[in-house]
């Protein structure tokens, strides 16, 4: 069928799309422009999740994607632009080194995530079958970004990402986890929201900045 | 009483404890209430378990709860050390408060958070879809986050920021594990809910995907194993086990680690089913004799006593770790005893650490001195937990470790040397350590106090009445998850 076959290639493109966020994310600077990257990159999940119920026909995920888009494009970006606003470090940049290098893990790490889940895209007969991999090495992305990077706010926003990485995942793997567990894995990052909005203060009033390098005491000693 | 009924009891008391300590929890009674909420806790764990003792496993609340022999034990457990706990800080956090150590805020966050803790933890026991198992877990990481920075002290917010991220990105590898769960799960049982259900699973853990679970395994190992805390995904755990309040210390050592192990057996026992391999046990047994070694040798170096007890307990996961990698019906035996009697012991020594480091003002082992002369309870408390803790008989860790390194013979005899070694380093460095600290003269900083008589020798008395002899409903219940754990 034509139809099913545009529909399938939308899904790609915004598959694409996603990993391309992803990977603008693991070089962006300034934090006021990852939030917006990463405000798209929930964008292009929540509407290749629409794509998928679609296709699919599969009612649960319209709600998936209404759920994705109203916690990942609307809620969190405007809770990290609050808190940013508060903290007066919205025009703060980061040093971030060895942007060539982080690149080349990144490219080896999605080379290594189509490799990973190629026993999987055998098994399965979904259209959707082949954005496993994106998902998977959005994933790897979101924790290379948490490793490279040592402002608290990239390191959330890393974090973030990742776990958009493991939503996709659950929607190309299998059209979506059951109700249930979506709902209550979205509580879980809403609280999760709240406890690094909280975080921030902590460590501003503290330390005085958000550079969490400052945070090295705790080491064992010889 | 309906044992539906009693899930939800024993899963709304703590829950409406936590909201209500949420607004009350700075007042003079809100110790009280805490008691009260763990006490209640544990009277409806303790008839669930002689429901489940009676009449075997059951399904309960439209087949979303489900229980065992396995993780009955382990709620009345959970909800017994809790309410030990909530005793032990009755005293303990109103010194602190006293000391100005935390604010009326902080007091009623400390009190919410302890109820919903253990909340999240029955949750976790005692769902049957093992995506909440998951959604549990991280409640349970969450609601602990902000009680490691409770006292706002640059390495406080040091230890929770590390807790938070590392554990964060560990769990999200075991949540990635469970969607590959579903996937190959989704193929046998059909869309939605019920393809979660673990008791559906363990049903058709035959006809799953053996490729596809392998590699879910591989992520749920990492996942949880880093809330396990095993070497090499342990970072967190020293900083987290020993910057908070001493109560957290004791629930995190105590319980959380066994829940997160418990987890990863549930998936493991899933995997086997389908791969019909010892690759899961093999991994599992890696990470464990990894941990055990590295702990070992990390507990020598210590400073901080918290810090030292946090190895200890990575030491004691690693050798249950270990000993469900190596499977059969002595070495599993050997690791369901070996998770009751380290969560009383380890529990008990850090309710003794706690009342000795507020006597010295310090957690400094270099600065605790005296303990016997200064508090008997206190001094010698410490020294019977560390006894227990490093295996001495007649205590109860002396069984399982014996157990378990019996098995190891049996059935793995090249790794003996190693567990042995671990062993005994570990044994060594806390005598070492322990020593200088309770004998001697009391120094002119020390101060006294009233301590909690109650939890400390309680639970040691536990676990030796549970060296010398085992009851015979304990033995029947750990035979039978020994069973169903096959």
């Amino acid at each position: 069928m034509m139809d099913l076959q545009i529909v399938s290639q939308i899904s790609s493109f915004l598959a694409a799309l996603v990993l391309l966020t992803a990977f603008g994310m693991l070089v962006q600077k300034r934090v006021y422009g990852l939030i917006h990257l990463f405000a798209w990159q929930g964008l292009f999940l929540s509407l290749n999740t629409a794509v998928v119920g679609f296709v699919a026909n599969k009612h649960h995920l319209y709600i998936s994607s209404v759920l994705t888009l109203s916690l990942k494009v609307v809620l969190l970006p405007y809770i990290l632009h609050v808190l940013i606003n508060r903290l007066k470090i919205r025009k703060e940049v980061e040093t971030v080194v060895n942007i060539p290098m982080t690149m080349m893990i990144g490219i080896a790490l999605v080379i290594f995530s189509y490799h990973l889940t190629a026993p999987i895209r055998q098994l399965s007969t979904l259209i959707t079958r082949s954005t496993l991999a994106v998902a998977l090495a959005t994933v790897m992305l979101g924790l290379l970004m948490m490793i490279t990077r040592r402002h608290a706010v990239t390191q959330i926003i890393g974090f973030l990402a990742l776990e958009n990485g493991l939503f996709f995942a659950a929607t190309s793997a299998t059209y979506g986890m059951p109700l249930v567990v979506e709902l209550g894995v979205a509580l879980d990052v809403l609280i999760a929201a709240f406890i690094f909005g909280i975080f921030f203060f902590h460590i501003h009033t503290t330390f005085d900045t958000l550079d969490v390098e400052q945070m090295a005491k705790l080491k064992e000693e010889n | 009483m309906n044992s539906s009924v009693m899930l939800l009891v024993l899963l709304g008391v703590p829950f409406c404890a936590s909201v209500v300590l949420a607004f009350v929890g700075d007042r003079k009674f809100a110790p009280e209430i805490n008691i009260l909420g763990s006490a209640a806790t544990f009277a409806v764990g303790i008839g669930l378990a002689l429901e489940v003792y009676v009449q075997g496993p059951m399904l309960a609340g439209g087949r979303f709860f489900f229980v065992d022999a396995f993780n009955v034990y382990l709620s009345v457990l959970t909800a017994f050390v809790s309410m030990t706990t909530a005793v032990f800080s009755r005293r303990y956090m109103r010194r602190e408060r006293e000391h100005g150590r935390v604010g009326h805020v902080g007091m009623r966050f400390y009190h919410a958070m302890f109820q919903l803790f253990i909340f999240a933890m029955l949750l976790c026991l005692l769902t049957n879809n093992v995506g909440v198992l998951w959604i549990a877990m991280e409640l349970a990481t969450l609601s602990t986050v902000l009680l490691v920075s409770l006292y706002r002290t640059p390495t406080a917010i040091e230890a929770a920021w590390k807790y938070f991220i590392l554990c964060g990105v560990g769990i999200a590898q075991a949540l990635f594990g469970t969607v590959l769960l579903y996937f190959a799960a989704e193929k046998v049982l059909g869309e939605g809910g019920e393809a979660l259900l673990w008791t559906n699973l363990i049903r058709v853990s035959g006809s799953l995907e053996p490729t596809v679970l392998s590699l879910a395994f591989v992520f749920l190992m990492v996942g949880y194993g880093t809330k396990v805390g095993l070497v090499p995904l342990h970072n967190w755990l020293p900083d987290a086990h020993s910057e908070g309040p001493t109560p957290i210390s004791a629930v995190l050592s105590g319980l959380l680690l066994n829940i997160a192990l418990y987890a990863l057996v549930r998936c493991k026992v899933l995997v086997d089913g389908s791969t019909h391999t010892h690759h899961a046990g093999n991994i599992m047994m890696g990470f464990g004799l990894l941990s055990i070694i590295v702990a070992a040798f990390s507990l020598l170096r210590q400073k901080d006593i918290k810090r030292m007890f946090s190895y200890s307990s990575i030491e004691h996961m690693g050798v249950a770790t270990f000993a469900f990698g190596l499977g059969g019906p002595i070495a599993t035996f050997g690791a369901l005893l070996h998770m009751l009697v380290h969560s009383l012991a380890k529990s008990a020594i850090f309710f003794t650490v706690g009342h000795a480091s507020q006597m010295h003002r310090s957690q400094d082992m270099a600065r605790i001195r005296g303990l016997f002369r200064g508090n008997p309870l206190v001094g010698w408390g410490l020294m019977f937990g560390v006894m227990a803790i490093a295996g001495m008989p007649p205590f109860g860790i002396f069984t399982s470790e014996f157990l378990i390194l019996t098995a190891t013979m049996k059935d793995a005899p090249y790794l003996t040397p190693f567990l042995l070694l671990g062993l005994g380093v570990a044994f060594a460095a806390l005598f070492r350590k322990v020593q200088p600290m309770v004998a001697g003269d009391v120094p002119s900083y020390q101060k006294a106090m009233k301590v909690a008589h109650l939890p400390v020798i309680l639970h040691l008395v536990l676990v030796l009445a549970i060296g010398l002899y085992m009851p015979d409903f304990l033995n029947s219940w750990f035979h039978t998850a020994v069973e169903l754990l096959k």
